[in-house]
């Protein structure tokens, strides 16, 4: 693969036309950016956006009537995939105020990774559900910061987890594990259109053994 | 980690007022997605406005529009104000991504095979 092992930004290549957007999201020092930066072939970047809206505050600011800007800040990654598909790797804070801002950046994603820490799973129950709410394919996967063990059921039962949504651990750090979640997701998705009725051939179905990793 | 200095942040609005002419900062209308690849249609020539030249020097490989922006340290939307201008007078195109209502199960088997070769 031309794009294997450049750090820096590397500039695409000259045919590529097609950007996929792949959302990481969670709570604060989950692990979102040690994520992007694992499978990333560039450093990860950051950056901004503001939406400015009349009134409603929507973190308690006072300024009544007056107009509130709301700006979230997000890092991002690429991988290139082959001569015209580019994976681009959002990494976002799940926090309230985000989520204002989903449609404008996020409309068109493939799918999202939430991202928990088994520590502080409440943190990860306003992701899920506004994910579930925008109607974005996700999968749940667990970085493992050594608290202690839980069984599957038991964090599928404290996120009130749909079955089907798959759940899996991993680290961060490692790119093998990384690329692991990415690739679930990506059944995910192909398997969710597929079973839809989408498709006009089946796609290969997600693995169990993958899906089941917790 | 986290690169120099947040764009936008530190800008004042009248150097953000200033690169877009004053025009609406919401960006919503715009045909371009964060991830939009840009491609430059000329070089850039003397007495361009500094963002629009920049841009021009990056965007001579393909480059999204996520980059442009976190290099230029301008949020999204004020990135997409100026690509807008540069769109209209012909000095970039623009590579869309792909939308269909639903993922293509073709280009989902690419993403997968590209994930598993890396
Ligand atoms: N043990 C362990 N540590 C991890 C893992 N992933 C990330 N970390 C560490 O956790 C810390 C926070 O990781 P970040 O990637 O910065 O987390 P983040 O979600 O981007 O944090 P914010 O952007 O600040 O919300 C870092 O010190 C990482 O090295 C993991 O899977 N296991
Ligand atoms: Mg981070």
């Amino acid at each position: 693969m031309d794009s294997a092992t450049s750090r820096a930004s590397a500039p695409l290549g000259a045919s590529a036309d097609n950007g996929l957007k792949i959302v990481v999201v969670g709570g604060f020092g989950v692990g979102k950016t040690t994520l992007v930066r694992s499978v990333s072939e560039i450093r990860p970047l950051n950056t901004e956006e503001t939406m400015t809206q009349a009134g409603a505050s929507v973190d308690d600011l006072t300024g009544v009537g007056a107009k509130t800007a709301t700006t979230v800040a997000f890092d991002f990654g690429r991988i290139t995939l082959d001569a015209r598909n580019v994976l681009y790797l959002f990494g976002a804070p799940g926090q309230q105020r985000f989520w204002f801002l989903w449609d404008r950046l996020f409309s068109g994603t493939l799918g999202a990774v939430v991202l928990v820490d088994t520590r502080r799973i409440d943190d990860s129950w306003y992701a899920i559900d506004r994910l579930e709410k925008h109607g974005t394919p996700f999968v749940v996967a667990c970085n493992d910061f050594g608290g202690p063990e839980f069984a599957p059921e038991q964090i599928r039962e404290a996120l009130d987890l749909d079955p089907h949504v798959p759940l899996v651990r991993c680290d961060a750090r490692s790119r093998e594990s990384s690329k692991l979640v990415l690739i679930t997701l990506v059944e995910h998705v192909a398997a969710l259109y597929a079973g839809a009725g989408a498709g006009t051939r089946p796609a290969a179905p997600a693995r169990a053994s993958r899906q089941e990793l917790v | 980690m986290s690169g120099p200095g947040r764009p936008g942040r530190d800008d004042s609005p009248d150097r953000l007022y200033t690169l877009t002419g004053g025009r609406s900062r919401s960006g919503e209308n715009s045909p371009f997605d964060l991830v939009t690849l840009v491609v430059a249609e000329c070089d850039p020539a003397p007495g361009m406005q500094s963002e629009h030249a920049a841009i021009l020097r990056m965007t001579e490989r393909p480059t999204a529009v996520v980059e442009i922006a976190a290099e230029l340290r301008l949020p999204v939307s004020i990135t997409k104000i100026l690509l807008t201008d540069l769109l209209d007078a012909g000095r970039v195109s623009a590579r869309h991504p792909r939308r269909e209502a639903v993922p293509d199960l073709d280009i989902l088997e690419q993403v997968l095979v590209g994930l598993r070769n890396l």
